[in-house]
Parts: C-alpha cells; structure tokens; sequence
C-alpha cells in the first residue's frame, strides 16, 4: 500500500496542541449563549411559524428577551414559566413570550427548578424527535445500501427548488451518491431562516426546513429507483448554524457543511458568535448521526496551495478537536480538503499526492471530503476535464472517502445537466481503471513524495505550536489561517452573543451534552 | 477592406464545428435524427452525430461535428477595448512619484449578495494572480479590499471617506443579471451623490468585458484573465498624464 512516512509522535503533538486551542475556546463557549442558539432551543421544542410581518416566530421571541438584557437566562426558563403561567403548549408559550403586552422579567413566581420540571416533557420528545429521524436513517441505509467510496458529491444549485429536485435525480441517475444544494449566496449573513419552499435564489437556493423536504422525497426515490442510498447535503454556516443543524437533523439530512471557523474567515461573521454557533450545531449534528464536512479546501483559494498546504492540516487537527469537544465521533469529521496547487507546477501532481495521502493516514477513521480545482480552472473546459482527470486519480489512489467532484465549466457557470453527466462518467472510468492503484504502489522512503509529506507535518506541528501558545483569537487576527485576519469583536453577529447568567437554563443542550 | 472568416478545422474554409448539447429526448434513431436537424439549423452542414448517449432519464447527451456555413466580415467590426498594454512595474512606480507624486487610492469590493472575492482578491490583494502581484505591492498604490457581500452605499461611503481614485467593483454571480442590476445601481448612486465625475469606476468579473461597463456607466472593464498589472497600467495611465483611447478596435489582422 502506498504510504508516506509518518511520525506517529509528531501527529500525537498535534493533536495535543490542538486540543490546548479548543479546550481555551470552550471555556468561552460555556460561558455564552447567542439568539441563534435560543432560537435553536425554541425551534427543537418544535416552535413553528411566522409572525404577521413574515419574521420567523422563534426570532421575535428571542429578539425580545435579547433586547430586554434577559437572554443570559436562557429561553428556555421563560418558555417554561409561560407553561406553568398556563400556556397551552410551547407553541403557545412562544407566542405569549413574542406578543404578551408584559414581558417577563423572570423575577418573581415559578422558581428555576419548576420552569426545568415544566419543560421535561418536551426536552424528551425533542431528543427523541432528533434519535427517531437518525434511526429511520440507519434503518433506510440498511435496506438500501451506499456506493463503495469515494463517494461521489455534486451541487445542484438552480435556484428554485423543484427544479433542484429534478436535478438531483438527474444526477443520481448519472451516478451520484451525494447531492448538495448549494445556498443562495446571502443566506449566511441572515440571522433567520427562510420559511417555506423557496423559487428564487442567485447562486444556489434557500435552505429551508421545507425545502429540504422536497429534496429529501426526490433522493429517496432515487434512493429506491437506482437501488443505491442517495445523501442529501446542506449548509450548517453563517449566523444560523445551529437552527440548520436541527432542521437537518429532524428532515433526516445525511451531511452538513459546517466548520468551526469558516465563517470566520470567509463570511466575516464574528469568531465568538461562531464558536457558540458550531458548538451547539455541532452537539445537534453529534446525536443526529450526521456527517459533517469541513471548509479547510477554502483556504487554499485564497492562500497558495504550495506554501500553505501545512494551515490545511493544522485546520483539521483545530476542526477535530472542536468537533471531539461537541460528542462527533471520527466516523462523522469528514474533513475538507483540496486539489488546488497550481496545474503547471512541476511535480504539483506529487505534491497532491502526498498531501492527499498523508491527510488519509493521519485521520485514518474520518470521511475525508475530497475537494476539486477550482482556483486555477479557466474557460477551457477541455484542458479543465483533464485537469480534474489528475484530481481524480489521487482520489482514488489515496482512497479518499467524499469527492465533490470537479466540473470542466466551473470558470463558466453553475454546473448543468451535461456538466454533471460528463464529470460522472470520467470520475466512474477513473476510479474503476484504479481502483486498486494505491494497493499496488509504493512510494520511495527518500523519494519527492515522501518528503513532501513529512514537510507539511512538519509545518503544520510548527504552526499549531504557535496557534497554542498564542490562542486561536490572535492567530486568526493575524492571518494564520487562509492569509485572512478578523478581530475577536469584529465581523457580523457579534451583538447576539450573551454572556450565560449564573441562572442560564438549557436543558435540551444539557440533554444532548448528556448531562443530567 | 472586406475580411472575411470561417472555423477553421484542417483546411481553409471547411467551418469544421464541434456542438455538445443536450435534448429532452431518450436515445433512439428518432433522437440522433432530431439532434442531426437540430445542428442543421444552427447551419452545420453534414452534421454527424458522433455521440449519443442517455445522460438523465429522458435526457440525450450528444456531441456533432459538421461545417458551418456561417461567416464574418472581421473588417466591419468596431469593439471597445482597454487599450493599454501592460506597463512593467518599474515604470508604473516611476509615474505615479514622478507625475502624481502621491499614491492612487484604490477601493475594491464584490458588492451586493456576491460572495465570490477570487476576483477582487487577485487584483488587490498582495498575493495578486498568476504570478502577478496586486495592487497591494506597488509602492505607487494604496489599496482597499472590503471583500464580499458590501452594499453599494456602504462601498460609496467608504470610498468617499477614503478619498478613492478609483473604485472596483467585481461581480462574479450572473444568474439572471443580477450582476449587471447591481453594477448599475452603484454608477447611478455615485451619479446621484455628485460625485461620480471625481472617481474612475472600474467594473471586473468573469462575464464583464469593457463594451458591458462602458454600457452600465464605468470608465472602463475587465474581464477573465485580467492581471493586477492591467488594471495597474489602465489607473496610471488615466492619473498620471497619458490619455488612454478608449474608442473602437477597428481591423485587427
């Protein structure tokens, strides 16, 4: 089997460093709580609805005790005590705490204790409401079975989402096993939901708990039709991670998007409103047996893939240890990365290669995902086929185990019906003529490949060094990750952060950190 | 002088094509016939259909050859380019001290729900693309990258603030034009506050090319493959002394 060269040590100080990052940015997240996390809580009581302007019901609620200075308590203590004041049910409750004249100041009447006996009920079927969708997953990947891996991922993304549903057939038919519909480009920055089926969108469609429901009727037909368990994948990022985790876990998602810093980087979205976000998100997905993938792949369009390689791997050793600390198992980290060195390098196949390989020993039981070039792809989409021709041959080799495979138009446009098809065709040509290549080779010891791999271990521990010593809030105001620097105050979001109060009630979080 | 051109396959005026498309069609001879008359009439003479195949259910992928019949007079077209050959770093340096005398401002941002920053970051940023340094490197250039998602006003605000030179706006998101509705509402905004004479207004993207920017109210466009040094060379052309022509390209072989 082809492997690279492995310090075994080296990768265990790595995954120490990294745990030093997390463990001081968990003290921060146990300390808050954000309105997107209340309104996670509202939504997995099984809140629903919109006020009479179209907001998201959850939204008011929690935008009123925010504004209040009451949100360090937690919505959950005032759902309660309008349960107790006599509110029908939570749906009920929600609406006395969004519309009742008097807000409640959570001062005098029910005690916290009698608030947390009257949610009881309702955090039980809120758990159970998440273990019954995973378990009617398993029990359907039972019947039908995946695809050998890599799996093969790609993007649908029209914008309207019947005709997304379509297209997912279209590509299952073709020979996908997984189908993301990609967001529409805003989405991120909105600190709500979008209710409904949605049939406009620029760069994507809306994630909506109902859209995801007409995805999932077309993937499961699919699913039966082709005889091959067809994934469904979303977006849990920007300012509503956690509210998407749960709708993606309760509409029986297989996959999300969601990373502990790509929000950060990318969207500008503040860092401590992201680490609270992906740390409840990440609880959600942990239960719900979903698979996350991570964002790393990102870096390297803006970063140079040669010189930066090493930030890839420090960023999953980082994403890792975030995930751990939310209950993820490994089984359920597949962790990102990307194919974007520049093509007329000399030698960048064996430098994809070994950086390919070396990410596969390293995190041996994760879903690794597999991401294709996108930064050097041009118009010519003949030389773009080839190119991603070469992605797929590590893939395969390096036994990768989610490749979002690469279109030849991907300079051009959203990728359609005859882009997909034809992708499909090359990746199933490729990996079916290697499939065993990487069982058959050996790299040499002192060879290009092999000291490529030790290099960026080598990096990597050396920046992750740094990143544990200095704290991951300076690191990333100086630019350590993607060549991007953000402010621990800055970016959008940061006014939804809340300090927890002495008082803060979550039971539903305590639920699934498994916390009595 | 009438100058005539045809696709070029291995021989002078053959008009050799190659068209892949896809027809709501399964594969069958009825499909392969529907495809060979749909080249037909896009004038492929003896189209041949070279592939068939069923690519969605209900879905023909197909791939034709066949000899176009159509022709242009390369001499009766008049297109608007950036004129400007890439100047060499030294010499974008030595204008900008020696003419200006003082550093261009340049303001850059993806603007409205536009997420895409590859772009912008290109051309701005230090790193720059394809081996070319942005904008960021030039001692001649101070350079502002706001990134993505920046509404118009608050690009119009920070570039007013920042007393801009120039302004980029880079859109990558097509779908239905919505990249041309945004780009244009920013010119008319700058129209509006007065200020739009004061400011070059540079638009950049994978679908713009400069007959587009001209078209939507900007000085000048640029399309894929741009180098930092492109737009460098264009801004020290227009600020430092030498007037760029901007007018039709005319013959060009």
């Amino acid at each position: 089997m082809a492997r690279v060269p492995m310090d075994e040590e080296k990768v265990a100080s790595c995954r120490a460093l990294a745990a030093n990052v997390a463990t001081d940015v968990q003290r921060y997240i146990d300390g808050h709580t954000s309105v997107g996390v209340e309104r996670t809580m509202l939504r997995s009581f099984g809140v629903e609805g919109l006020g009479d302007q179209g907001a998201p019901l959850v939204n008011l609620a929690v935008d009123r005790y925010h504004q209040a200075g009451l949100l360090g308590a937690g919505i959950s203590y005032f759902l309660g005590r309008a349960l107790i004041s006599g509110a029908k049910n939570v749906q009920d409750a929600t609406e006395r705490l969004a519309y009742a004249p008097e807000i409640d100041m959570g001062k005098d009447g029910p005690s916290p204790a009698l608030a947390r006996a009257a949610l009881e009920t309702h955090v039980k079927a809120a758990i159970t409401r998440i273990d019954q969708a995973r378990d009617q997953r398993e029990a359907l990947k039972a019947r039908v079975k995946p695809a050998e891996s890599p799996l093969k991922y790609v993007i649908v993304a029209t914008g309207n989402i019947y005709d997304d549903a379509v297209q997912a057939k279209a590509a299952a038919f073709a020979g996908a096993d997984i189908i993301a519909v990609i967001r529409a480009t805003a989405q991120s920055l909105l600190d709500y939901v979008p209710h409904g089926a949605t049939t406009e969108g620029y760069g994507g469609t809306f994630a909506t708990q109902e859209n995801f429901r007409i995805v999932r009727k077309a993937v499961e037909e699919a699913t039966d039709e082709y005889g091959r368990y067809i994934h469904q994948t979303n977006y849990s990022s920007g300012l509503c991670m956690a509210e998407i985790a749960w709708m993606a876990a309760v509409e029986r998602l297989d996959m999300l998007l969601n990373d502990a810093m790509y929000g950060i980087l990318f969207r500008d979205i503040n860092m401590c409103r992201t680490f609270v976000d992906q740390y409840v998100s990440r609880r959600i997905i942990a239960r719900s047996g979903i698979v996350i993938n991570t964002g790393e792949d990102n870096y390297l369009t803006t970063a140079d893939a040669v010189d930066k390689a090493h930030t890839v791997l420090a960023s999953q050793f980082i994403n890792e240890a975030f995930a751990l600390r939310a209950g993820l198992r490994e089984e359920q980290m597949g962790l990102g990365h990307a194919y974007e060195i520049d093509p007329w390098l000399e030698d960048s196949f064996l430098l994809e290669l070994a950086q390919a390989q070396l990410i596969r020993q390293i995190f041996a039981k994760h879903p690794i995902k597999w991401m294709p070039p996108t930064k050097h792809k041009t118009g010519d989409v003949f030389q773009s086929h080839v190119h991603d021709a070469m992605f797929n041959l590590v893939g395969i080799t390096t036994h990768q185990s989610i490749e979002l495979l690469g279109m030849f138009s991907e300079a051009i446009h959203n990728p359609m019906l005859m882009d997909r098809f034809l992708s499909l065709k090359a990746t199933r040509y490729v990996y079916n003529a290697c499939k065993h290549l990487g069982d058959e080779i050996e790299f040499k010891p002192e060879g290009r490949v092999a000291k490529r791999a030790v290099q960026v271990l080598e990096e990597a521990h050396e920046l992750l060094d740094e990143v544990a010593k200095e704290g991951i809030w300076t690191a990333i105001s100086r630019g350590a990750f993607a060549d991007v620097k953000r402010t621990k105050e800055g970016g959008k979001g940061y006014a939804g952060v809340v300090a927890r109060g002495a008082e803060y009630m979550n039971p539903i979080l305590e639920a699934l950190e498994g916390k009595k | 002088m009438q100058h005539l051109v045809k696709a070029y396959g291995d021989r002078e005026g053959d008009g050799m094509v190659q068209m892949s498309f896809v027809l709501a069609l399964p594969p069958s001879a009825k499909a392969r016939e529907a495809a060979k008359q749909f080249a037909e009439k896009h004038g492929l003479a003896e189209p041949l259909v070279a592939t068939m195949e069923p690519c969605a259910e209900g879905y023909s992928y197909f791939v034709v050859y066949g000899h176009s019949q159509h022709q242009v007079d390369v001499s009766t077209i008049d297109v608007a380019e950036v004129r400007t050959g890439a100047l060499s770093r030294e010499e974008i340096e030595h204008r900008v001290q020696a003419r200006l005398g003082r550093k261009i401002v340049v303001v850059g941002a993806c603007t409205g729900s536009d997420a895409h920053t590859v772009g912008i970051d290109a051309i701005l940023n230090y790193k720059g693309y394809a081996g070319d340094k942005g904008l960021e490197s030039y001692k001649g250039f101070d350079a502002y990258n706001l990134g993505a998602q920046v509404e118009n006003d608050q690009l119009a605000a920070r570039a007013k603030a920042l007393h801009a030179d120039a302004i980029l706006v880079s859109q990558v998101i097509t779908q239905r034009n919505c990249h041309k509705e945004n780009a244009l509402a920013f010119a008319q905004l700058l129209q509006k506050e007065g200020w739009r004479k004061d400011v070059i207004l540079l638009l950049g993207g994978p679908r713009i090319d400069h007959a587009l920017a001209l078209e939507l109210g900007y000085d000048a466009g640029f399309g894929p493959g741009t180098k930092p040094a492109d737009v460098a060379s264009f801004l020290v052309d227009r600020l430092c002394g030498e007037v760029v022509t901007l007018s039709g390209g005319g013959e060009t072989s």
